[in-house]
């Protein structure tokens, strides 16, 4: 699906990461991990072809991804960016609708069928009784669902989610990454990042952990999620503890 | 009803009845089956029982005014639209981006020339179209910035350089005929207008507003974030220059046949956005429909109320003040 060699990334006259290398494969959830600052987001847009590769190559689908056009790269690839209000108040529905933009002709507005696929993204977020609601006007978690359904109106074969648990209840957050779950098994690939090492345990077939624009580790989460590397990452020390039912989850010390 | 379905009729259904009482105001009135006598008789090329002075003040005089006025009004209020989309923000108008300021320079300095009308409406549209590629060109080049902030400001302060132009050519104009030509046309004015004039600005509005209902689903995007809007599959720099061009060829319509006239293209936009949402494709119709009523409106008003002809622009300001204050206090979260 998506193969990452050793790529350097950043802004014109300023890198912010370099040497990175992994692939996703169909239907494979990755987690991201890292500080503030730590190069996620910049990444994230990197991989969506928003901004040039500094060094090495980002192919998807075979292909380097410089070679498809924005339309192309949009079919396949999904963003969740970090929720914002904007500016007009355009209805739940019609943020929704938007997604299906990559697959119309440049002269054309969404059809039946297109208003199909959104109302089926509204629904499965449960988004329906806010539809017609304004963007500006809806909770920032509730946006933050409107965006996932933009996303998923796109139909992607990748969704890249930056933070979408971010601004979300505990309810919500735990509906999102049963979602991203329910994708990867039809087959879609998807890369989060979160501030939450509990979610990679919960929702990642792998975690990617970024510092300073580094990887530090890249693996099953049981394997690389570890007080050391924790601690590397965030500065603080964090208890990894099994849970009876098989899973992790991260208990940080409170002295010290 | 709908809201929205009753903004359409009730838009429609006032512009259809200004013009109807735009025809018959004036210093010679003439009635509603007058107008319908003469017109009819134009379209099946019979005889008509209507005076000639009738006839010359319904297709010459008053005939044009009325079209004009509906043009530039339609114009204005879809450029302001397009502009308002694109930049992410309700309070810019045709004159961001230095477009009008650009517009009158060219025709101004046709004026000074003493060249034709034509050679000022020509002017005119070149004039716009020079100050938005420069604004453009600079813009896009202060790298490091919020692009859209640096366009805006760019064309800002562009757009003081061009007024300084113009405070320049009127300062070095003959003050006995060429200065009060240029103050009238600052001014904004649809008096002067010919068949002429109306029959060079429609094709060059019209050819700006095809493309515009064309991309009527995409130009939403461009309100979003550059980054969402490119990774939604919009080429935002292409479809930006095509917007932009197109309204600026709008404005320069507009502003060579009348003149500056201020305020359609920031207030009625957003009039029509509170009344029927930001969606684009249904937001274009009836602010083109809403700025021709308000235009035909205003003008018809300015040349009837008074013994003189109180210019549009000055009414545009006079009511746009008010209603713009309001905005800014009361309706900042229906936009």
């Amino acid at each position: 699906m998506l193969a990452v060699e050793s790529l350097g990334f950043g802004f014109p006259g300023r890198a912010v990461g370099r040497e990175v290398t992994f692939g996703l494969a169909d239907g494979e959830v990755m987690c991201v991990l890292g500080p503030n600052g730590g190069g996620k987001t910049t990444l994230f847009r990197t991989l969506l072809g928003l901004l040039e590769p500094q060094e090495g190559e980002v192919r998807l689908e075979g292909r380097p991804l410089g070679a498809y056009a924005r339309q192309a790269i949009a079919r396949r690839i999904g963003y969740v960016p970090q929720g914002h209000a904007g500016q007009f108040a355009y209805t739940v529905r019609e943020v929704v609708l938007m997604g299906r933009t990559a697959h119309l002709g440049a002269f054309a507005a969404p059809g039946r069928a297109d208003r199909e696929v959104a109302e089926r993204a509204l629904a499965l977020l449960g988004l329906e009784t806010l539809a017609e609601r304004p963007i500006t006007q809806v909770s920032g978690g509730e946006r933050q669902l409107a965006l996932v359904a933009r996303a998923l109106a796109q139909e992607p074969r990748l969704l890249v989610m930056d933070e979408p648990t971010a601004s979300l209840d505990f309810g919500n957050q735990v509906r999102i990454l049963r979602r991203i779950r329910a994708l990867s098994e039809h087959g879609i690939s998807v890369l989060f990042s979160t501030h939450d090492p509990d979610h990679a345990f919960l929702a990642a077939d792998r975690a990617l952990l970024l510092a300073e624009g580094r990887m530090i580790a890249l693996g099953t989460p049981k394997d690389v999620i570890r007080p050391d590397t924790l601690a590397r990452m965030y500065g603080v020390q964090v208890e990894v503890v099994p849970l009876a039912g098989g899973g992790h989850t991260c208990l940080p010390a409170m002295t010290g | 009803m709908s809201v929205r379905r009753a903004s359409y009729l009730v838009a429609a259904a006032a512009l259809a009845g200004l013009a109807a009482l735009a025809f018959g105001l004036g210093r010679y009135p003439i009635s509603v089956p007058e107008l319908f006598t003469l017109l009819g008789a134009k379209l099946t090329g019979s005889e008509h029982a209507l005076s000639s002075t009738a006839e010359t003040v319904i297709l010459q005089v008053r005939g044009p005014r009325v079209l004009a006025a509906m043009v530039v009004g339609a114009a204005l209020a879809a450029a302001g639209t397009a502009y308002q989309g694109m930049f992410r923000n309700p309070l810019v108008s045709p004159d961001i981006l230095g477009v009008s300021t650009g517009a009158a320079l060219g025709a101004v300095l046709a004026i000074f020339l003493s060249l034709g009308i034509l050679m000022t409406q020509a002017f005119a549209f070149a004039g716009g179209l020079l100050a938005v590629g420069l604004v453009y060109a600079v813009g896009s080049r202060l790298r490091g910035h919020d692009p859209l902030l640096a366009l805006v400001l760019t064309g800002v302060v562009i757009g003081t350089l061009l007024g300084s132009a113009i405070a320049l050519l009127k300062y070095l104009a003959d003050p006995y005929n060429e200065l009060p030509a240029i103050t009238f046309w600052l001014l904004g004015s649809l008096a002067a207008i010919t068949p002429r004039d109306l029959a060079s600005a429609t094709p060059a509005a019209l050819a700006g507003l095809l493309p515009l209902l064309l991309l009527r689903w995409r130009v939403n995007l461009l309100a979003l974030p550059d980054d969402e809007a490119r990774a939604l599959g919009v080429d935002t720099r292409r479809l930006r220059v095509v917007v932009v061009a197109c309204a600026t060829l709008m404005t320069a319509a507009a502003v060579a046949v009348s003149g500056i006239i201020g305020w359609v293209g920031l207030l009625i936009p957003h009039a029509a956005r509170l009344l029927v949402g930001p969606d684009f494709g249904r937001l274009l119709p009836l602010a083109m429909l809403m700025g021709a009523a308000f235009m035909l409106a205003v003008d018809t008003l300015g040349r009837t109320a008074a013994s003189i002809e109180i210019p549009p622009g000055v009414l545009t300001a006079l009511i746009g003040t008010p209603f713009f204050l309001w905005l800014f206090a009361v309706a900042r979260r229906t936009w």
